[in-house]
């Protein structure tokens, strides 16, 4: 009972701070200050409060894209084991759900993009999900390469008690690189999109929210972060299977351990540059390859 | 070669009487022999002449021998026929003289008002407008692509970030541009009306306002076109102190686009490294006269401000500090393998397409036009201390960021030399009246490209008309050529790396 507590308030309380960390690892890259670690609940707290202009013509689908922004990542969140202990909801084909959870909000959040009737919003509506098409085969080659090693269908059953990185570790290690270009890639991060850019041309899930204002951006924004903790928590159960014996303790390694994700992806921010659009669908291709190779080692 | 034309030289004057009188048809054969042995169209305007009449007027540089063609004639009527089919350097030309003052170009391919401006002369318009209907901007006809695949895109003129306006139409196949048109006007002033009957009292600093980021470039052009028109000498120490302001202007915008292009493909160091630097490269020009954009600095017969020795070592101080971090900056863009791979091959323009089109300044040179004002039009002290021309290859991207950065050690290297060896005396004689029914031409390689201003005088001694051609009058088609299939997603890149002026195009 207090671990599903303490699971939902994590995942309620933590992700803005998520970003924060991110800019202020950028920042410190740039030589500059920053935006105070915060900013993200300060965001939140400004957009909430301000009035929406709805676009002209546009129905109940477009507030529709920023709820079910929300809605999934969160209930996706309760499928999975933070750290050491226990999801609050595990059952065999848990993935399967957890995986398209992720679509079920990326459908109505291009919904609502073509619901303005733009064409910016329409072009990066097909950009999202053709490359998140892309996607998908990796995260789920990974799965079934965990399943395989743990020899369980739930989220908890593979990850749990962590995925054996002694007895099949060569597998381990392409699922874990296959999961970090997802990571990337499904966050709208750099290589694959820059989330703060301002040039409408290059954007690709930026450009489905531009006509969101007030709340809705708020929940957009919030959605997001959602979306950057849970699959950064399922990345880090992959790579740092941590279990003590204290569960405070066990809580706490999870905490520093998304904190230290986040760094890295602020890392990889900035020390390189975006890739030509043209380009990601190959990275992505790429990285399904990894984690199906990873699938194949352990096909004996 | 062609007896329609005079020569003179970049900062010349030519007494009306000793142009050559020419009727059309041998100005236009001249003009076109000319542009067809290679040369460049700097300007290309009509002049209102009393009563209803107008006046064609070409300017050609001869980049090898340094010599600058001028040929007028009297147009019968308003109708000629247009010089684009055979010159498309005269294609925006045309469609601007069409605007200004009602003239019809027969046979011009693409006939559309430039500013969406109504005609300066009541009662000739190239379109039939009636008098007092409102001209809406960037309305009317676009190229399209017909097909149920292709679809249109339309930005601006208001965009996501805080810019200039302009709207631009992409015809796509997807992610394919196959077509780019671009629609401005939205900040067009009348600078060219109102210096009619000018220089006003506020004439010069007008000319700083043409495009913020060349005040040095234009006022520099205008000083020089008034010392032509009135005889007035430049005191060596002033021609010194413009060329540092003029160096440092394109020390402070080369930094500026580098980190911008930085910033584009989300590279943040050198995106705020870059940032910073330019501010510093602006506050050294704010040193020297007391606004960053150097303002209030240059003036017919000189400059408003001298340094004296304690300023000029601030600035040497302050010019090595400040490039020694942006080597570090820029040295690290070049060196990351992902920027690159995200520039090379960007963007293309062929170096065929860029000396039709008449493009200028680096992004001439990163096409290997081997073409800068500086050298081959030297005027002020660029006639004492020659600038190296940095060109580049490719015409992508990276080829228009790489020299700009050459182009930044250069200045660099000029301004050095200039601050530790500026001449004695006094910085400004005064300007002598303008002289009446003379032509002068006034070329400066602005950090963008070559700025030419075209000053003629009636009998009273005042402008009967004064050209202005900023680079990106020339560059802006460039721009939508280097899209012709390139992904959509790489427009800003492009664009960013033209970096051309909306206000400088509008006037």
């Amino acid at each position: 009972m207090i671990d599903t507590l303490v699971h939902l308030a994590l995942v309620l309380a933590l992700p803005p701070l998520l970003t924060g960390v991110i800019a202020k690892t950028k920042a410190a890259f740039a030589g500059r200050n920053g935006p105070p670690l915060l900013q993200g609940y300060w965001d939140l707290a400004k957009l909430l409060r301000k009035g929406s202009v709805l676009p002209a013509g546009s129905t109940w689908v477009f507030l529709a894209g920023p709820v079910a922004g929300v809605a999934a990542p969160l209930l996706a969140s309760l499928l999975l084991p933070f750290g050491g202990h226990e999801a609050p909801l595990s059952f065999a084909g848990d993935m399967i759900l957890f995986a398209y959870l992720f679509a079920l909000a990326r459908f109505f959040t291009a919904s609502a993009a073509l619901d303005t009737g733009s064409a910016f919003e329409g072009m990066g509506a097909a950009r999202e999900v053709a490359f998140s098409a892309l996607a998908e085969p990796a995260l789920f080659f990974g799965f079934v390469a965990l399943a395989r090693i743990s020899g369980s269908l739930s989220l908890s059953g593979m990850l749990g008690s962590g995925p054996g990185w002694v007895t099949a570790g060569a597998p381990l290690v392409l699922v874990a690189a296959s999961w970090a270009v997802v990571l990337l890639a499904e966050n709208c991060r750099i290589p694959f999109d820059d989330p703060n850019t301002h040039l409408e041309l290059t954007m690709i899930h930026e450009v489905m929210v531009l006509d969101h204002g007030g709340p809705a951006l708020g929940l957009v924004l919030y959605g997001a972060s959602v979306k950057l903790f849970v699959l950064s928590a399922l990345f880090l159960r992959v790579v740092f299977p941590f279990n003590a014996t204290d569960p405070n303790l066990d809580w706490l390694a999870f905490v520093a351990g998304i904190l230290l994700v986040a760094i890295g992806i602020g890392v990889v921010e900035s020390v390189m540059a975006r890739l030509k659009l043209v380009k990601v669908p190959q990275l992505l291709v790429g990285a399904c390859l990894l984690s199906a190779f990873g699938m194949l080692l352990l096909a004996r | 070669m062609s007896g329609a034309f005079a020569r003179i030289r970049n900062g010349g004057a030519l007494p009306l009487g000793k142009l050559p009188e020419a009727d059309f048809d041998a100005f236009r054969g001249a003009l076109l022999a000319e542009l067809a042995a290679g040369r460049r169209l700097v300007a290309f305007f009509a002049a209102p002449v009393d009563g209803a009449g107008a006046d064609l007027w070409a300017v050609v540089a001869a980049d090898g021998p340094g010599t600058l063609a001028i040929a007028r004639t009297r147009l019968p009527d308003d109708r000629f026929p247009s010089l684009t089919p055979a010159a498309p350097q005269a294609h925006l030309f045309e469609r601007e003289m069409a605007e200004q003052l009602g003239l019809k170009p027969q046979g011009h391919p693409w006939l559309k008002p430039v500013r969406y401006r109504p005609s300066w002369r009541p009662g000739h318009d190239a379109w039939g407008r009636s008098e007092g209907e409102p001209i809406l901007p960037a309305v009317g006809d676009f190229f399209r692509v017909e097909g149920t695949e292709v679809h249109e895109v339309a930005v601006g003129p208001v965009h996501a970030g805080v810019i200039e306006p302009g709207h631009f139409r992409f015809q796509c196949h997807g992610e394919k541009v196959f077509h780019l048109e671009i629609a401005l006007g939205f900040q067009h002033r009348g600078v060219e009306e109102s210096l009619l009957g000018g220089p006003h009292r506020t004439t010069a600093a007008r000319m700083e306002t043409l495009a913020g980021d060349t005040t040095v470039g234009h006022s520099t052009a205008f000083a020089q076109a008034l010392e032509a028109l009135s005889g007035t000498a430049v005191p060596p120490r002033a021609q010194a102190l413009r060329g540092i302001a003029l160096e440092l202007e394109r020390l402070a915008n080369h930094t500026g686009d580098l980190g911008a292009l930085a910033g584009d493909v989300g590279f943040l160091p050198t995106a705020s490294f870059c940032g910073r630097l330019r501010g510093d490269f602006l506050n050294m020009t704010a040193v020297l006269c007391g606004n960053r954009f150097g303002r209030g600095l240059v003036r017919p017969g000189g400059t408003l401000v001298d340094a004296d020795a304690a300023l000029v070592a601030d600035l040497s101080r302050r010019l090595e500090e400040t490039m020694k971090d942006l080597r570090g900056a820029a040295e690290l863009l070049f060196a990351t393998a992902t920027v690159t791979a995200r520039f090379e091959g960007t963007g293309r323009v062929d170096p065929a397409t860029a000396e039709a089109l008449g493009l200028v300044g680096p992004a001439a040179r990163a096409c290997g036009v081997d073409q800068d004002v500086r050298r081959d039009h030297p005027s002020g002290v660029f006639r004492f201390v020659h600038v190296p021309v940095m060109t580049a290859h490719d015409g992508d991207v990276n080829a228009r960021a790489y020299v700009r950065w050459l182009e930044a050690q250069r200045s660099y290297e000029f301004v050095r030399a200039q601050l530790a060896a500026l001449p004695e005396g006094i910085v400004r004689n005064a300007p002598k009246p303008l002289r009446p029914e003379h032509v002068a031409v006034s070329l400066v390689e602005g950090w963008r490209g070559e700025v030419a201003h075209v000053a003629v005088t009636g009998v009273d001694g005042r402008f009967s008309r004064y050209k202005v051609v900023d680079p990106s009058f020339h560059n802006w088609t460039g721009l939508a050529m280097a899209l012709r299939n390139e992904e959509i997603s790489d427009f800003p890149l492009c664009n960013k790396s033209f970096n051309l002026s909306y206000c400088g195009h509008d006037l």
